[in-house]
Protein backbone atom coordinates (compact mmCIF):
# COMPACT_ATOMS: atom_id res chain seq x y z
CA UNK A 1 0.00 0.00 0.00
CA UNK A 2 1.42 3.26 -0.94
CA UNK A 3 0.49 7.11 1.30
CA UNK A 4 -1.85 7.67 -2.33
CA UNK A 5 -3.52 4.69 -1.35
CA UNK A 6 -4.17 5.66 2.15
CA UNK A 7 -5.79 8.34 1.30
CA UNK A 8 -8.13 7.43 -1.49
CA UNK A 9 -9.19 4.58 1.24
CA UNK A 10 -10.16 7.59 3.70
CA UNK A 11 -11.07 10.14 1.48
CA UNK A 12 -8.34 12.32 3.29
CA UNK A 13 -7.17 15.51 2.34
CA UNK A 14 -3.31 16.31 2.11
CA UNK A 15 -1.93 18.53 4.51
CA UNK A 16 1.57 18.52 3.48
CA UNK A 17 4.59 16.58 1.51
CA UNK A 18 2.61 15.61 -1.60
CA UNK A 19 5.92 14.81 -3.23
CA UNK A 20 5.66 11.82 -1.08
CA UNK A 21 2.72 10.16 -1.85
CA UNK A 22 4.31 7.35 -3.31
CA UNK A 23 6.00 5.66 -0.39
CA UNK A 24 4.95 2.35 0.38
CA UNK A 25 3.64 1.73 4.16
CA UNK A 26 2.88 -1.61 5.40
CA UNK A 27 1.99 -1.72 8.82
CA UNK A 28 0.10 1.19 11.20
CA UNK A 29 -1.20 2.46 14.98
CA UNK A 30 -3.53 4.43 15.75
CA UNK A 31 -3.43 6.05 18.82
CA UNK A 32 -4.14 9.52 20.81
CA UNK A 33 -2.01 8.51 23.77
CA UNK A 34 1.66 9.03 22.58
CA UNK A 35 3.42 6.83 25.03
CA UNK A 36 1.29 3.73 24.19
CA UNK A 37 2.58 4.60 20.04
CA UNK A 38 6.37 4.78 21.87
CA UNK A 39 5.94 1.51 23.57
CA UNK A 40 4.16 -0.79 21.85
CA UNK A 41 4.75 -0.87 18.05
CA UNK A 42 7.52 -1.69 15.53
CA UNK A 43 8.39 -0.91 12.10
CA UNK A 44 5.09 1.28 11.90
CA UNK A 45 5.01 3.54 9.28
CA UNK A 46 1.61 5.05 9.34
CA UNK A 47 0.16 7.14 12.65
CA UNK A 48 -3.41 7.37 13.09
CA UNK A 49 -4.72 10.02 16.23
CA UNK A 50 -6.78 12.52 16.62
CA UNK A 51 -4.15 14.55 19.47
CA UNK A 52 -3.69 17.75 17.65
CA UNK A 53 0.32 19.16 19.25
CA UNK A 54 3.54 19.35 18.05
CA UNK A 55 4.47 15.84 20.33
CA UNK A 56 2.39 13.98 17.64
CA UNK A 57 5.36 15.13 14.91
CA UNK A 58 8.19 14.38 17.47
CA UNK A 59 6.39 10.97 18.29
CA UNK A 60 5.95 9.89 14.49
CA UNK A 61 9.98 10.94 14.32
CA UNK A 62 11.30 9.09 16.74
CA UNK A 63 9.50 6.23 15.55
CA UNK A 64 10.41 7.07 11.56
CA UNK A 65 6.84 7.55 10.72
CA UNK A 66 5.92 8.90 6.93
CA UNK A 67 2.82 9.56 7.65
CA UNK A 68 0.54 10.98 9.79
CA UNK A 69 -3.48 10.76 9.39
CA UNK A 70 -5.95 13.27 11.72
CA UNK A 71 -9.16 11.77 12.31
CA UNK A 72 -12.70 13.23 13.51
CA UNK A 73 -11.71 16.14 11.26
CA UNK A 74 -8.97 16.96 13.74
CA UNK A 75 -6.71 19.23 12.11
CA UNK A 76 -2.77 20.11 12.56
CA UNK A 77 -1.60 23.78 13.52
CA UNK A 78 0.99 25.73 11.25
CA UNK A 79 4.01 25.20 13.02
CA UNK A 80 3.19 21.06 13.15
CA UNK A 81 2.82 21.08 9.42
CA UNK A 82 6.34 23.31 9.05
CA UNK A 83 7.93 20.61 11.62
CA UNK A 84 6.08 17.62 9.27
CA UNK A 85 7.50 19.60 5.87
CA UNK A 86 11.03 19.33 8.02
CA UNK A 87 11.05 15.79 8.43
CA UNK A 88 9.99 14.55 4.91
CA UNK A 89 6.13 13.36 6.25
CA UNK A 90 2.75 13.57 4.45
CA UNK A 91 -0.12 15.00 6.61
CA UNK A 92 -3.74 14.37 6.20
CA UNK A 93 -7.18 14.64 7.54
CA UNK A 94 -10.15 12.66 6.82
CA UNK A 95 -13.56 13.35 8.52
CA UNK A 96 -13.70 9.50 9.42
CA UNK A 97 -13.62 8.40 12.89
CA UNK A 98 -10.33 6.54 14.57
CA UNK A 99 -12.86 3.07 14.04
CA UNK A 100 -13.72 3.55 10.91
CA UNK A 101 -10.39 4.79 9.38
CA UNK A 102 -8.78 1.69 10.87
CA UNK A 103 -11.27 -0.89 10.10
CA UNK A 104 -11.02 0.67 6.61
CA UNK A 105 -7.32 0.30 6.19
CA UNK A 106 -7.17 -3.04 8.05
CA UNK A 107 -9.93 -4.07 5.75
CA UNK A 108 -7.55 -2.96 2.51
CA UNK A 109 -5.22 -5.44 3.72
CA UNK A 110 -2.78 -2.74 6.13
CA UNK A 111 -1.63 -4.44 9.80
CA UNK A 112 -0.26 -3.16 13.31
CA UNK A 113 3.17 -2.68 13.47
CA UNK A 114 3.57 -5.96 15.96
CA UNK A 115 1.93 -8.36 12.81
CA UNK A 116 -1.04 -9.30 15.30
CA UNK B 1 35.25 6.46 15.65
CA UNK B 2 38.64 6.55 17.90
CA UNK B 3 37.61 9.05 20.27
CA UNK B 4 33.51 9.62 21.86
CA UNK B 5 31.85 12.36 20.91
CA UNK B 6 29.89 14.41 23.34
CA UNK B 7 27.29 16.10 23.05
CA UNK B 8 25.58 18.67 25.87
CA UNK B 9 21.35 19.78 26.32
CA UNK B 10 19.27 21.96 28.41
CA UNK B 11 15.60 21.04 28.52
CA UNK B 12 13.60 23.91 29.22
CA UNK B 13 10.79 23.06 32.56
CA UNK B 14 8.56 25.49 31.14
CA UNK B 15 7.73 24.46 27.05
CA UNK B 16 6.20 21.21 26.56
CA UNK B 17 5.62 21.99 22.93
CA UNK B 18 9.70 22.04 23.07
CA UNK B 19 10.07 18.87 24.76
CA UNK B 20 12.03 16.39 21.74
CA UNK B 21 13.92 19.25 20.36
CA UNK B 22 17.08 17.57 22.01
CA UNK B 23 16.07 14.15 21.31
CA UNK B 24 15.35 14.81 17.54
CA UNK B 25 19.01 16.31 16.98
CA UNK B 26 20.86 13.37 18.27
CA UNK B 27 18.77 11.35 16.31
CA UNK B 28 20.34 13.16 13.62
CA UNK B 29 23.83 13.61 14.23
CA UNK B 30 23.20 9.23 14.65
CA UNK B 31 22.26 9.11 11.27
CA UNK B 32 24.87 11.45 9.83
CA UNK B 33 27.27 8.76 11.80
CA UNK B 34 26.00 6.02 10.34
CA UNK B 35 24.78 4.11 13.61
CA UNK B 36 22.13 0.81 12.82
CA UNK B 37 18.68 2.21 12.31
CA UNK B 38 17.62 0.02 15.22
CA UNK B 39 20.22 1.63 17.51
CA UNK B 40 19.06 5.03 16.52
CA UNK B 41 15.64 4.07 17.25
CA UNK B 42 16.34 2.85 20.78
CA UNK B 43 18.19 6.19 21.63
CA UNK B 44 15.94 8.08 20.16
CA UNK B 45 12.75 6.98 21.87
CA UNK B 46 14.48 6.35 25.12
CA UNK B 47 15.52 9.81 24.90
CA UNK B 48 12.46 11.26 23.95
CA UNK B 49 10.68 9.29 26.75
CA UNK B 50 13.48 11.26 29.47
CA UNK B 51 12.89 14.43 27.98
CA UNK B 52 9.31 14.74 28.34
CA UNK B 53 9.41 12.91 31.72
CA UNK B 54 11.70 16.02 32.96
CA UNK B 55 9.00 18.64 31.30
CA UNK B 56 6.56 16.63 33.15
CA UNK B 57 7.28 16.25 36.59
CA UNK B 58 10.52 17.92 37.48
CA UNK B 59 10.68 21.78 35.21
CA UNK B 60 13.05 20.56 33.25
CA UNK B 61 16.97 19.20 33.41
CA UNK B 62 19.92 18.21 31.40
CA UNK B 63 20.88 15.63 29.38
CA UNK B 64 24.40 14.29 27.87
CA UNK B 65 25.06 12.07 25.52
CA UNK B 66 28.49 10.08 24.61
CA UNK B 67 29.01 8.61 21.63
CA UNK B 68 31.45 5.95 21.94
CA UNK B 69 32.84 3.02 19.19
CA UNK B 70 30.31 0.15 20.68
CA UNK B 71 27.90 2.33 22.29
CA UNK B 72 25.62 5.56 23.05
CA UNK B 73 25.60 6.40 26.88
CA UNK B 74 22.97 9.02 27.80
CA UNK B 75 22.47 10.71 31.13
CA UNK B 76 19.29 12.37 32.02
CA UNK B 77 19.85 14.46 35.33
CA UNK B 78 16.72 16.55 36.78
CA UNK B 79 16.54 18.65 40.20
CA UNK B 80 12.84 17.91 40.71
CA UNK B 81 11.07 16.84 43.36
CA UNK B 82 12.40 12.71 43.31
CA UNK B 83 10.60 9.63 42.78
CA UNK B 84 8.79 8.41 46.07
CA UNK B 85 8.97 4.66 44.82
CA UNK B 86 11.16 3.61 42.03
CA UNK B 87 9.44 -0.33 41.58
CA UNK B 88 5.93 1.62 41.68
CA UNK B 89 7.23 4.05 38.70
CA UNK B 90 8.86 1.15 36.67
CA UNK B 91 5.50 -0.43 36.82
CA UNK B 92 3.74 -0.38 33.26
CA UNK B 93 0.72 1.91 33.46
CA UNK B 94 1.59 3.75 36.91
CA UNK B 95 1.48 7.54 36.58
CA UNK B 96 1.37 10.37 38.99
CA UNK B 97 0.85 13.04 35.63
CA UNK B 98 -1.51 15.16 36.05
CA UNK B 99 -4.76 14.77 33.82
CA UNK B 100 -3.84 18.41 31.61
CA UNK B 101 -0.68 16.02 30.36
CA UNK B 102 -2.79 13.10 29.71
CA UNK B 103 -5.07 15.26 27.29
CA UNK B 104 -1.41 15.88 25.45
CA UNK B 105 -0.87 12.34 24.84
CA UNK B 106 1.55 11.26 27.83
CA UNK B 107 0.79 10.03 31.04
CA UNK B 108 0.44 7.02 29.99
CA UNK B 109 2.67 5.30 33.31
CA UNK B 110 4.44 4.16 29.88
CA UNK B 111 7.52 6.70 30.35
CA UNK B 112 10.02 4.38 32.64
CA UNK B 113 9.26 1.20 31.33
CA UNK B 114 9.61 2.44 27.68
CA UNK B 115 12.78 3.67 28.57
CA UNK B 116 14.44 0.59 30.16
CA UNK B 117 12.60 -1.39 27.42
CA UNK B 118 14.56 0.56 24.35
CA UNK B 119 18.58 0.59 26.47
CA UNK B 120 20.86 -1.98 27.12
CA UNK B 121 21.34 -0.91 30.46
CA UNK B 122 19.55 1.59 32.57
CA UNK B 123 20.25 2.83 36.26
CA UNK B 124 17.75 5.22 38.10
CA UNK B 125 19.58 7.64 41.03
CA UNK B 126 16.44 9.44 42.67
CA UNK B 127 16.62 11.38 46.15
CA UNK B 128 13.15 12.89 47.38
CA UNK B 129 13.63 16.53 47.34
CA UNK B 130 17.07 16.70 45.14
CA UNK B 131 16.20 15.22 42.05
CA UNK B 132 16.59 12.31 39.63
CA UNK B 133 19.35 10.82 37.37
CA UNK B 134 18.67 8.13 35.04
CA UNK B 135 22.12 6.46 33.49
CA UNK B 136 20.88 4.67 30.08
CA UNK B 137 23.37 3.17 27.39
CA UNK B 138 22.26 1.20 23.80
CA UNK B 139 25.10 -0.67 22.46
CA UNK B 140 26.02 -0.24 18.48
CA UNK B 141 25.61 -3.52 16.68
Amino acid sequence: MTVNDIKEILQAEIICRDDLMDRAVNSACGSDMMSDVLAFVKEQAVLLTGLVNPQVVRTAEMMDMHCIVFVRGKRPTLDMIEMAEDRDMVMLCTELEMFTSCGRLYEKGLRGGSGK
Amino acid sequence: MSESIKLHYVVPGDDFTRAGAASGDVKRTLKQLGISPNAIRNVAIAMYEGEINMVIHAGGGEIDVEITEDKINMVLADQGPGIADVSLAMKEGYSTAPDNIRSLGFGAGMGLPNMKKYSDSFEIETELGVGTTLKLSVNIE
